[in-house]
C-alpha cells in the first residue's frame, strides 16, 4: 500500500509516537484532577507538551497553548470567541470549512461581515485586495497558510505585517503546515494560531490547539469542568484552563509530545526540504503525461499537496481506481474547500489530491506517477 | 494521624501556574511539592506547593514572574 492522503492525516508516525501514547493509556491520570501521583503525572504530561508547542510555534507563553481535539475546535474557539456584531472580517478564497462554516454561521446569527480576497485560476491572491477590503469596523484577518486543496502558500508573513500596521487581530490555521513549514507567531505577529496534531506533526488524531499572543482575549467557546474554581458559576478567565473545559486528551498529548520531539532532533528543514523534492518529483512525473490537468502554483514553495484531474474521469472515480488497481491512497472529491473549487473551475468533478509526507520514499513516488500515466492511457 | 508541621501552602490561579512551579523548584532545588488545596482555602487551583517556613525566599527567588493566587501559613 502507498499511502499519499498525508494532507488528510499522517498514517504513519514516529515509532517513539506509538510508544508514548501506550505508556500514558498504561499510567496516566487524569491531569488538573487529583494530585496523587498518576493524576500529576498526567498534569506534567500535559505542560511539558505545552511547553514544547510553544516554543515550537514561537509562542510566548507555555500558558498561552490550549489543547482541543482539531484544529476545527482551535478555530471555532477563536472566531465565536473573538468577533461580535458589526466586527468585519477579511478572509480568502482559499479557506477549509473549519474557517469557512464558523465565519458563515456568525455572519448569519450575529451579524459579523465578511469579505474574501479572492483567489485566480491558479488559486492564487493578490496581497492588495487585504488593503482594498479594509474597513474602519475591520476587526481581523483570518487565513489559511496554505490551500489544503491546492498546496499554494499565503505569506502569512506579509498578511502578519499588514495586520499588525492597521491594527488588526490575524488568526492563522496552519493545519496543512505545522511540522512541515518553520512558524514563528510573534516574528510573522499572529495573534492566533490554530494547529492539528495529527497531520504534519505527525502526532495522534485527537491533538491539536491554539496558541495566543499577549494581550488577545478569547472568550469560550465549551464551559465546564476544569479542576479549577470549583465552586464559581462561570468558567475560569485565566489561560489555558477558560479555553479547556472537560478532560484533556493527555495520552494523545504525550504522543504529540514525542512527535515534536521527533520533528526537532530531524530538523524541520530537512523535512520540509524532503518533503518538497517528493512533491517535486510527482509534478515533474506527472506533468508529462497527455491527459492529466494539474491545479496550483507550483512556481515557488509549497505545501507537499499535488491537486489533479486525469482526462475526464470525475475524480471519486480516478481515486478509486487508484486503490482498487494500485493500492494507493489519495482523496477525492471536494476536500471541504468549496471556495477554491469555484476559483479553479473543478466545481463540479472535484480534484485528486495526492499529499506527501516525511515517511513516502522516491519509489512511491514513483509507483504513483506510473499509476497516473496508466490510468491517463487507457 | 501523621503529625501536623507549620508549612507554608501557595495557590494559584491555573493548574498550569502549578506545573511551572514544580518544575522551577525541582531545577533548582527548592524544598516542597504540590499537594491537594487543605479544604479550609477557598482555591482556585485544586492543586497547591507546600514548603517548609524557612523556604520562602528560595522558592520567591525561583518562581519570579509566577503569581500565585494566595500564600497561606497552615499547620497542616
Amino acid at each position: 500500500m502507498i499511502y499519499l492522503d498525508n494532507a488528510a492525516t499522517t498514517l504513519k508516525k514516529p515509532d517513539s509516537v506509538y510508544a508514548a501514547v501506550l505508556e500514558a493509556m498504561r499510567t496516566l491520570g487524569n491531569s488538573a484532577r487529583g494530585v496523587h501521583a498518576q493524576a500529576l503525572s498526567a498534569a506534567r504530561t500535559v505542560y511539558e507538551t505545552r511547553e514544547k508547542i510553544a516554543a515550537f510555534f514561537g509562542c510566548a507563553e507555555a500558558s498561552h497553548v490550549m489543547f482541543t481535539q482539531n484544529a476545527t475546535q482551535a478555530l471555532n474557539t477563536a472566531l465565536f470567541g473573538l468577533f461580535l456584531p458589526g466586527d468585519h472580517v477579511i478572509t480568502t478564497d482559499l479557506e477549509h470549512n473549519s474557517v469557512l462554516r464558523p465565519l458563515y454561521r456568525l455572519s448569519r446569527e450575529q451579524g459579523v461581515r465578511l469579505d474574501f480576497v479572492p483567489a485566480d485560476r491558479n488559486g492564487n491572491i493578490d496581497d492588495a485586495d487585504f488593503e482594498r477590503l479594509l474597513r474602519p469596523e475591520t476587526k481581523a484577518i483570518v487565513t489559511t497558510h496554505a490551500s489544503n486543496l491546492t498546496g499554494n502558500l499565503l505569506d502569512i508573513s506579509a498578511v502578519g505585517k499588514f495586520a499588525l500596521d492597521h491594527g488588526l487581530l490575524y488568526i492563522v490555521d496552519a493545519s496543512q503546515t505545522a511540522g512541515s513549514f518553520p512558524i514563528d507567531m510573534q516574528k510573522q505577529n499572529f495573534s492566533v494560531l490554530c494547529f492539528t496534531g495529527h497531520k504534519g506533526l505527525m502526532g495522534p488524531q485527537g491533538t491539536g490547539g491554539l496558541c495566543v499572543g499577549e494581550g488577545v482575549k478569547i472568550r469560550p467557546f465549551m464551559v465546564g469542568g476544569t479542576g479549577v474554581h470549583s465552586y464559581s458559576e462561570t468558567h475560569p478567565d485565566k489561560y489555558p484552563e477558560a479555553l479547556e473545559a472537560g478532560t484533556l486528551n493527555a495520552h494523545g498529548l504525550a504522543g504529540l509530545s514525542a512527535a515534536v520531539d521527533f520533528i526537532n532532533e530531524t530538523g524541520i528543514g530537512d523535512i520540509h526540504r524532503y518533503e518538497t523534492a517528493l512533491m517535486r518529483r510527482f509534478h515533474k512525473g506527472i506533468s508529462s503525461v497527455s491527459g492529466v490537468t494539474v491545479y496550483g502554483d507550483f512556481s515557488g514553495d509549497r505545501a507537499p499537496i499535488v491537486a489533479l484531474n486525469i482526462n475526464d474521469l470525475d475524480s471519486s472515480e480516478a481515486a478509486d481506481i487508484l486503490s482498487q488497481d494500485f493500492d494507493i491512497a489519495v482523496r477525492a472529491g471536494a476536500h471541504c474547500a468549496p471556495r477554491m473549487h469555484r476559483a479553479l473551475g473543478t466545481e463540479s468533478r472535484g480534484a485528486v489530491r495526492f499529499s506527501l509526507g516525511w515517511f513516502n520514499t522516491m519509489e512511491e513516488i514513483d509507483a504513483a506517477i506510473d499509476a497516473v500515466r496508466s490510468i491517463a492511457e487507457k | 494521624m501523621r503529625p501536623k508541621e507549620l508549612r507554608y501552602v501557595i495557590t494559584f490561579f491555573t493548574t498550569a501556574d502549578a506545573m511551572a512551579v514544580e518544575k522551577r523548584c525541582k531545577q533548582q532545588g527548592v524544598p516542597g511539592r504540590l499537594i491537594p488545596v487543605p479544604t479550609r482555602i477557598t482555591a482556585s487551583c485544586g492543586m497547591a506547593w507546600s514548603l517548609p517556613l524557612d523556604a520562602k525566599a528560595e522558592f520567591d527567588a525561583a518562581t519570579q514572574g509566577i503569581s500565585p493566587e494566595g500564600c497561606y501559613e497552615l499547620l497542616i
